[in-house]
């Protein structure tokens, strides 16, 4: 009798966990998606109207205009923040775990960014890069070079770009750590076998660490991926809810919620936002499940 | 093979400038006057008074953003590390048949973006009486982060011998004695990482509080800083120190438990 209700008792193990994932994330979740094929009155839920709400965010006018120039933006972010937070993340892990000294300083260091809240990181910068008293202008004018001063963020050709560079700011010592944990779990054994295979320098790098360490680049790669299409909050503190100057920052997580929350799409907004919510959940999750499979395969044993 | 050596610290110090500036610009801004920031943004300010803090403080009722910051990402937390390591436990420990699948619906929510959720998560909470609130937060925070710990935990077990737990099984421990004597002591470096991680993120954000909360004394810090901006936005020297004031209880706390968190994260507890 004891055994048969403490073989009962062990699934209380997985139960508060699988409540809260359950009740709070895919239920919403699937609600998100259902809703999608409804039409809608402001928060009330009408009659299922098919895919006519993704027919209109794809082809009416202005939705179709502001969805493609937003998921370009999104795309750029994810091809500028791959370098940022993979090679350069990758390269500087590789130093630091290197024969150094003041490794804990620089991991330290590095991290430091990542501890702001997005929202203080937007506002700091956007004081740091404000054209007139900005401190950034201020010190290329002092050091000769005015001619690059500029409205940093006023400025449609470089507002994006600064904000994809401040997000790698916040973001590239955690890929760092990351990285680190991989490069420390590559047991000292494989090298030392390598070096009786008289293996060096790059073809060590290449054939034995860069390997080894696919497990980290695969979820560095992933939540980069993730980031980028969830881009919002940096953006929503620096630009605005319209991605200024002139939509030239704006994002799919901005148009979403400016359908949702905004004013963008009248009185039927909820069932167009509900439709991106779609689109953006099949982009992040198709690509998060490719991924993944791609990087399984050529995951190595050892 | 000295020159190599001094290539690698001009890069990583380098990118110490890098990181380490624009803090340290906003630490020294905040003791700035207004004048001084606008005049020469650059240079160091002439003395270091608390002015700007103690105006901040009181203008935007700090201590209250302060208070439910704390209340929100020690709650989640905590609530994250026990349920996400029990259900880890329970799929990298026990062969049930189902245990594959589960582990793939947890991992779902890696791909799945809660934010977009938002608006069913409104109303779910609006029927819940949890909108405006801090359970409110708690909950969504604890719901959208137990994926992650689950993935972690479990990738953290396939690092740890079997063992340990079954010769305490056979000393007579029942599951939940080998949960918390045998594998919640061993799993405190993976509990760190999520812990950390965790609280950053749940300490910095402000999507959920922007939408959920709608009452001043229930806003947390981020919020606060919203409000700071929209209110104070041409006195530079009270936002800069609103935002050096909302970061400074992370830095801190970070700087006295960076050295566990890095071990943390390095020393695996058992190497097989």
């Amino acid at each position: 009798m004891r055994g048969l209700s403490s073989k009962h008792m062990i699934h209380l193990f997985l139960l508060p966990a699988l409540v809260f994932y359950v009740g709070f994330m895919i239920y919403p979740i699937g609600s998100a998606l259902l809703n999608s094929f409804y039409s809608w009155k402001g928060l009330l839920r009408g009659d299922f109207i098919g895919i006519d709400n993704f027919v209109r965010l794809f082809t009416e006018s202005p939705y179709k205009e502001t969805f493609n120039r937003a998921l370009w933006h999104n795309v750029l972010i994810f091809l500028v923040l791959i370098p940022v937070k993979l090679v350069v993340a990758y390269a500087l892990a590789l130093l630091i775990n290197s024969k150094l000294k003041g490794k804990e300083f620089f991991k330290t260091v590095f991290f430091l960014p990542k501890l702001l809240s997005v929202i203080v990181i937007g506002y700091l910068f956007s004081l740091i890069l404000n054209p007139t008293y900005g401190a950034l202008n201020t010190a290329l004018k002092a050091v000769g070079l005015s001619s690059l001063a500029r409205p940093w963020l006023g400025d449609p050709d470089t507002a994006l770009l600064s904000v994809i560079l401040i997000d790698g700011w916040a973001e590239f010592g955690f890929a760092v750590l990351i990285f680190l944990v991989g490069l420390q779990s590559i047991s000292g054994e494989i090298y030392d076998a390598a070096k009786i295979d008289r293996a060096e320098g790059l073809t060590l790098l290449f054939r034995i660490t860069v390997p080894l360490s696919l497990p980290s680049i695969m979820i560095m790669t992933i939540l980069t991926f993730i980031s980028a299409f969830e881009s919002f909050e940096l953006i929503y503190a620096m630009q605005g809810t319209s991605g200024g100057p002139y939509y030239s920052t704006d994002v799919l997580a901005l148009f979403f919620y400016r359908l949702m929350f905004g004013t963008a799409g009248g009185g039927d907004s909820i069932g167009l936002g509900s439709a991106l919510a779609v689109v953006l959940l099949l982009l992040i999750s198709g690509a998060t499940a490719i991924s993944m499979f791609l990087f399984r395969r050529k995951e190595v044993d050892y | 093979m000295k020159l190599k050596q001094l290539a690698k610290y001009v890069v990583l110090g380098l990118f110490t400038f890098l990181s380490l500036y624009p803090i340290f610009l906003m630490f020294m801004s905040s003791f700035k006057t207004r004048k001084e920031i606008t005049s020469s943004p650059l240079a160091l300010p002439k003395s270091f008074k608390f002015d700007n803090f103690v105006d901040v403080w009181h203008k935007v009722n700090f201590s209250e953003y302060l208070l439910n910051s704390i209340i929100v990402s020690v709650a989640s937390v905590l609530v994250i590390l026990l349920i996400s390591s029990m259900a880890a436990f329970y799929l990298a420990r026990f062969k049930f048949r189902w245990n594959g699948a589960v582990l793939f619906f947890f991992m779902l929510g890696l791909m799945l973006p809660m934010k977009l959720a938002i608006s069913p998560l409104y109303m779910q909470m609006m029927k819940l009486h949890m909108l405006d609130s801090l359970q409110g937060l708690i909950v969504v925070y604890v719901a959208g982060h137990i994926s992650f710990a689950v993935f972690l935990f479990y990738g953290f077990f396939s690092t740890l011998p079997k063992d340990l737990d079954q010769s305490a099984r056979i000393d007579g421990c029942n599951n939940f004695q080998v949960y918390y004597k045998i594998v919640v002591p061993l799993m405190r470096p993976a509990m760190a990482t999520v812990a950390i991680t965790d609280l950053i993120k749940v300490w910095n954000d402000f999507f959920y509080p922007l939408i959920f909360i709608k009452t001043t004394e229930k806003g947390t810090i981020p919020l606060g800083m919203l409000s700071l901006f929209g209110e104070f936005d041409t006195q530079w020297n009270l936002l800069f120190s609103g935002l050096t004031l909302s970061s400074l209880p992370m830095i801190i706390a970070f700087l006295f438990a960076s050295r566990q968190f890095i071990e943390g994260l390095t020393a695996g507890a058992v190497k097989s």
